[in-house]
């Protein structure tokens, strides 16, 4: 029996021996559980290892990164990184190195990848507009002017790319799948949208409104996008308090069959049932939530807030649609990324110089990273996500 | 024989100038840090219009003041009165107004 049981392995491994890859003598690690943390103030990222939560190597001369965000090839082993100063940075997250960088605007405030990976879109504020480069070689393919502010930029499938205009209100589509680029309006949104998202169906473009009370919901599935118009009216504007932080829309929860979304000058969650886009109720919360982030295989949703109440993330069941949870990580919470699949949240303390790692279950302290003014925090596992 | 008078003045001038420069720090942390949210880090602009030297040329120091304590309305920019005291919003005007945004 012994025999001939490792006469059998032995052909498994000559099996296996006889297919290896050409790359396999310069395997050394890979890039599956890496993260990057944006260093704001330093211009610096942290490349992070998740599972053994610690830190690389810092990557510096990255410009200006406040309110930087950035995105994974899909391989994982590239980050394209976007600064506020028009910088866009591919970062090699094997060599821990800056691969490639180049400033494509003046001013810029986000981007995307395409569904193969090809293409690289920057959401510009100046000169405006978006631009759209080659992901091997960065060289610029394609410049779409707005006229205004572009936000809210998120992939499609299909090659395609979806975004929103701060002063005109409008959705704009362009779509790469042909020989040309096509752009196309979609449709007015309404009065300054301040951030837009993709559900995770791709089914749906969300933007939030700043200049009216709302939000609008394309539906892109249909032959013809159609604008639906909810939360229009979640309290009087009188009695709105002043906004410190605008909400983003990228950690915008969809949960128990429900959107769950910031009420903007506000201490509150607004439920809308995702079918209906009917309120079905709202959260007294703790402050002005910015993000609402969906801890994954799990009823709940976890949410930061503006200034001055920005010290603290509440915890919150989506089915009872009640604090279940009130953490005070420290001053100037900033962002709050969960493991894949939702065991731990890592959570950037900007003005404690600190990231730190919370089991999403006892809610202990399960590590710390020292990070100068941290802010947002991305997990390679983002490539596999459509939006993001 | 030391002279005592001498000494606490000489103390509490450096207590003073200790939490000035405390201040100073504290608010030019917060003017990068929370107005840069939408101004930009570096006070370039971003969703917020810029706040160099050269954007303010023309605006006097009480001017901008006012309008950081009570925002522009119809805009995005909020009133920081329930923030930030006359002096605060006054010396962040002047810290602008000076052009150290580097």
């Amino acid at each position: 029996m012994i025999g001939r049981r490792s006469f059998l392995f032995g052909t498994a491994m000559a099996a296996a021996s006889a297919a290896t890859p050409a790359w396999a003598g310069d395997l050394c690690c890979a890039t599956g559980d890496l993260g990057l943390i944006v260093e704001r103030a330093a211009g610096s990222l942290l490349l992070i290892d998740r599972s053994e939560r610690r830190i690389v190597t810092r990557i510096e001369g990255l410009g200006d990164l406040s309110h930087a965000s950035l995105t994974y090839s899909p391989d994982e082993r590239y980050a394209f990184v976007f600064g506020r100063d028009g910088g866009l940075t591919k970062i090699d997250m094997l060599a821990g190195k800056i691969a490639k960088r180049v400033v494509q605007a003046g001013n810029s405030i986000g981007g995307a990848i395409s569904d193969d990976g090809k293409l690289v879109a920057v959401s510009n504020y100046e000169p405006g507009g978006v631009h759209v480069f080659d992901a091997e070689t960065l060289d610029p393919v394609a410049s779409i002017p707005a006229g205004a502010k572009t936000i809210g930029l998120a992939d499609m499938p299909g090659r395609r790319f979806i975004w929103a205009t701060w002063e005109t209100g409008e959705a704009w589509i362009a779509d790469f799948s042909g020989p040309e680029m096509k752009v196309t309006k979609l449709a007015d949104v309404g009065k300054n949208p301040y951030d837009g998202v993709l559900t995770d169906d791709a089914s749906t473009y969300l933007v939030g409104l700043f200049g009216e009370k709302g939000v609008s919901a394309i539906d892109l599935w249909a032959k013809e996008p159609k604008v639906t118009r909810f939360l229009k009216d979640y309290g009087k504007p009188a009695d709105d308090l002043p906004v410190y932080k605008m909400p983003h829309l990228q950690g915008w929860a969809f949960t128990d069959g429900q959107f769950v979304l910031p009420a903007v000058g506000r201490h509150e969650l607004l439920w809308v049932e995702r079918q209906t886009l009917e309120p079905t109720g709202r959260t007294p919360v703790h402050g002005q939530p910015v993000f609402i982030i969906a801890q994954p295989g799990s009823p709940y949703v976890w949410v930061n807030f503006a200034l001055p109440d920005n010290d603290t993330v509440q915890v919150v069941d989506s089915r009872t649609r009640e604090v279940v949870h009130t953490l005070t990580p420290g001053p100037a919470v900033l962002h709050m990324e969960f493991a894949p699949r939702g065991a731990e949240v890592w959570v950037s303390v900007r003005d404690a110089n600190k990231v730190l790692i919370y089991d999403t279950r006892s809610f202990a302290v399960l590590g710390e990273i020292p990070a100068e003014s941290p802010s947002g925090i991305f997990f390679t596992a983002r490539a596999h996500r459509i939006g993001l | 024989m030391l002279d005592r008078p001498a000494i606490a003045a000489a103390m509490l001038s450096l207590c003073i100038s200790s939490a000035a420069a405390q201040d100073a720090q504290r608010l030019e942390h917060m003017l990068r840090q929370d107005c840069g949210a939408c101004h930009g880090m570096t006070l370039k602009g971003g969703l917020g219009r810029p706040l160099t030297q050269e954007a303010l040329a023309d605006q006097a120091p009480d001017a901008l003041a006012s309008i950081i304590l009570d925002g522009i309305p119809g805009t995005a920019m909020p009133p920081w009165r329930p923030l930030l005291s006359e002096d605060e919003a006054l010396w962040m005007a002047n810290y602008l107004k000076k052009g150290t945004t580097q």
